[in-house]
């Protein structure tokens, strides 16, 4: 198991430096001297862009550079936001609480609405209710988020009123910025759900509970189930990564605050730290969750241990 | 007397024709009406695209606030925005940019992944754990992230947003194509065609790369969907198309303020979207099953 956990420890090194030179690339694979495009919009005095040239260390050769970027990152200074002036790093963490939960929310909703969906179907697969859960959940799949965020306001806010359309703060609020959010994930939940409770129901351990007497719903819930959530597990710390992707379109629809309407904001407004500074601390997340998903699933299944 | 000499060659016709059509792939697709009709529907809204200057019964920018926010009817099939814009048009003229646009940018991640993936899969081991390691660097990037990086070095706009998308889909394809070479690359026929003295260009090309293709197909319809869901989406938050270009995604967004007095306005191109993405899906699972014979139903 720690050997494992170390293989997997020294492949994630590899990206993490891929991400840092691709995220530190940003400003020199954008047309213009970085300099220019960090005073973009001020009435900025060619002596002022030198300045600030030499000040930036951009005189400097590449790769020291981004070295120095690198050792930065390390101590945690992730820059200076060059609209608010702010430190890019506290913007952020300001604004992640939010997001994470909205995630949350909208992992919720995914889970409660997947995993009744997807035994109902299995269980009562073949009747009206089988295809009543798969009608559902190709329209989860193929409703854009933006477009279901939009079709809910329409619904549940202006001609029903039951929801506010905006704002935050309330438990009401975050309901359909939930539902919009994870809804897709419902859908993917729900057929996997359905899919590998059908396998696990036709093994033979099923028929000898069956055989032995026990009631349906025991055998449903402690025999088919528990075998049945392993696949369901796997993709769960895969999609809070794509949940976190999704924000960035219900943030920005429902004007909640977060990441991802933060990020929407400081790419219309060209400020260079703050998207390189959210790209590297979402992307960083992304991959210590792949890791962590990887060692569970190597710690629950012997066979990736030793494979 | 001519007649009877035509006759074998009809038959000859007749058989070659059935021949096609009786094909297991063609006959197994053929069976899937719900691949038949997503097929369908995607060649007639193409084709839509194709002529929108033509089929279009308006302008789509034309402005006409007299009818603005009128709702579906007769003149107007799906009513008009507000600006009084024939949605209807707007629809038909914004399909030839989500359709021309998804194409090529599933075109650019399909060549670029496919040349990608036969690099990896036949490269020495450090060539193809060098491009596998800048692939797992792109995937480390979310969905949307990796076309927000790329919107961020180029500069936002519709052109950009499309080459932020078929950047973000290259490594499923690398990925996919790679691993197909590596599983084919051991079969029995790979190795005695390679015992036969099989030059290795010839190889690849013909015995292993056909071998690819219908994967590659497949995940090419998939990523349509895909694409147009990105594009969608980046139009939407405003990140693409400037005003007023009719774009799906933009369409969609602008929609949102007149939902309490006009639900069409946003629902139009919503639906629309629902429909594409529906049909490359259903095309999709129809090819899937077609072109894989362990998945062919007998």
């Amino acid at each position: 198991m720690v050997r494992f956990i170390g293989q997997r420890l020294v492949t994630t090194v590899p990206v993490l430096v891929g991400i840092s030179l691709l995220v530190f690339l940003i400003l020199y694979l954008m047309p213009g001297d970085p300099a220019q495009t960090l005073l973009f919009g001020t009435n900025a005095t060619p002596a002022q862009v030198a300045a600030l040239h030499h000040q930036l260390g951009l005189d400097k050769p590449l790769y020291v550079q981004y070295v120095d970027y690198v050792g930065r990152l390390l101590r945690g200074n992730l820059g200076e936001s060059f609209v608010s002036q702010q430190r890019v790093g506290s913007v952020i963490m300001a604004q992640f609480p939010a997001t994470v939960r909205l995630t949350i929310a909208g992992m919720l909703v995914a889970l409660l609405v997947g995993f009744p969906t997807g035994i109902l179907a299995a269980v009562r697969r073949g009747t009206w209710l089988d295809s009543l859960a798969s009608g559902v959940s190709f329209l989860g799949v193929a409703i854009p988020n933006f477009w279901l965020a939009v079709l809910l306001i329409l619904i549940f806010s202006v001609k029903l009123n039951v929801f506010p359309v905006l704002g935050q703060g309330s438990l009401r609020a975050i309901i359909l910025p939930a539902i919009s959010l994870g809804w897709g994930f419902a859908a993917i939940i729900t057929r996997l759900v359905r899919a590998s409770m059908i396998e696990v129901m036709n093994q033979p351990y099923i028929t000898t509970a069956r055989a032995k007497g026990l009631s349906g719903q025991i055998v449903i819930v402690r025999h088919a189930l528990k075998n049945a959530v392993i696949p369901v597990v796997t993709i769960l710390g895969l999609q809070i990564a794509n949940l976190l992707s999704g924000a960035v379109v219900v943030e920005s629809i429902f004007a909640r605050q977060g990441i991802g309407s933060l990020a929407v904001r400081a790419i219309l407004a060209k400020d260079v730290p703050l998207i390189q500074g959210i790209v590297i601390f979402v992307a960083v997340i992304y991959v210590l969750l792949n890791l962590l998903v990887d060692i569970t699933y190597a710690f629950l299944d012997p066979r990736i241990r030793y494979g | 007397m001519q007649l009877e000499a035509e006759a074998p060659l009809r038959r000859t016709m007749d058989q070659h024709e059935r021949g096609w059509l009786d094909h297991p792939a063609i006959a197994q697709f053929l069976r899937n009406r719900a691949a038949v009709a997503s097929l369908v529907i995607l060649l007639v809204l193409s084709i839509t695209a194709a002529f929108a200057p033509a089929l279009a019964p308006h302008n789509p920018t034309q402005i006409n606030i007299v009818e603005r926010l009128q709702s579906p009817s007769l003149a107007h099939p799906f009513g008009t925005d507000q600006f009084g814009r024939d949605i209807f048009s707007r629809i038909i003229w914004g399909a030839r940019l989500t359709f021309f646009y998804a194409f090529i940018a599933v075109g650019l991640a399909g060549a670029v992944g496919v040349i990608l993936g036969a690099l990896a899969g036949n490269a020495p081991g450090w060539g193809d754990a060098v491009i596998m390691r800048c692939m797992d660097i792109l995937l480390a990037f979310p969905g949307l992230l990796l076309a927000l990086v790329v919107l961020t070095i180029l500069g936002t706009g519709l052109v950009n947003a499309e080459i932020a998308v078929g950047i973000s889909l290259i490594p499923v394809f690398v990925r996919l194509v790679r691993g197909a070479m590596l599983s084919v690359r051991e079969r029995e026929y790979i190795v005695a065609a390679r015992v036969i003295g099989c030059s290795p260009v010839r190889l690849l090309t013909r015995h292993i790369l056909s071998n690819v293709w219908s994967q590659v197909a497949i995940l090419a319809t998939t990523a349509l969907g895909w694409s147009i869901v990105i594009a969608a989406t980046l139009n939407f938050l405003g990140l693409g198309v400037k005003p007023p270009t009719p774009e799906w995604g933009a369409d969609l967004a602008a929609g949102r303020q007149w939902l309490n007095v006009a639900w069409w306005v946003s629902t139009a191109p919503g639906v629309a979207i629902m429909i594409v993405i529906l049909a490359t899906y259903f095309l999709g699972d129809g090819l899937t099953e077609a072109l894989d014979p362990g998945l062919r139903r007998r």
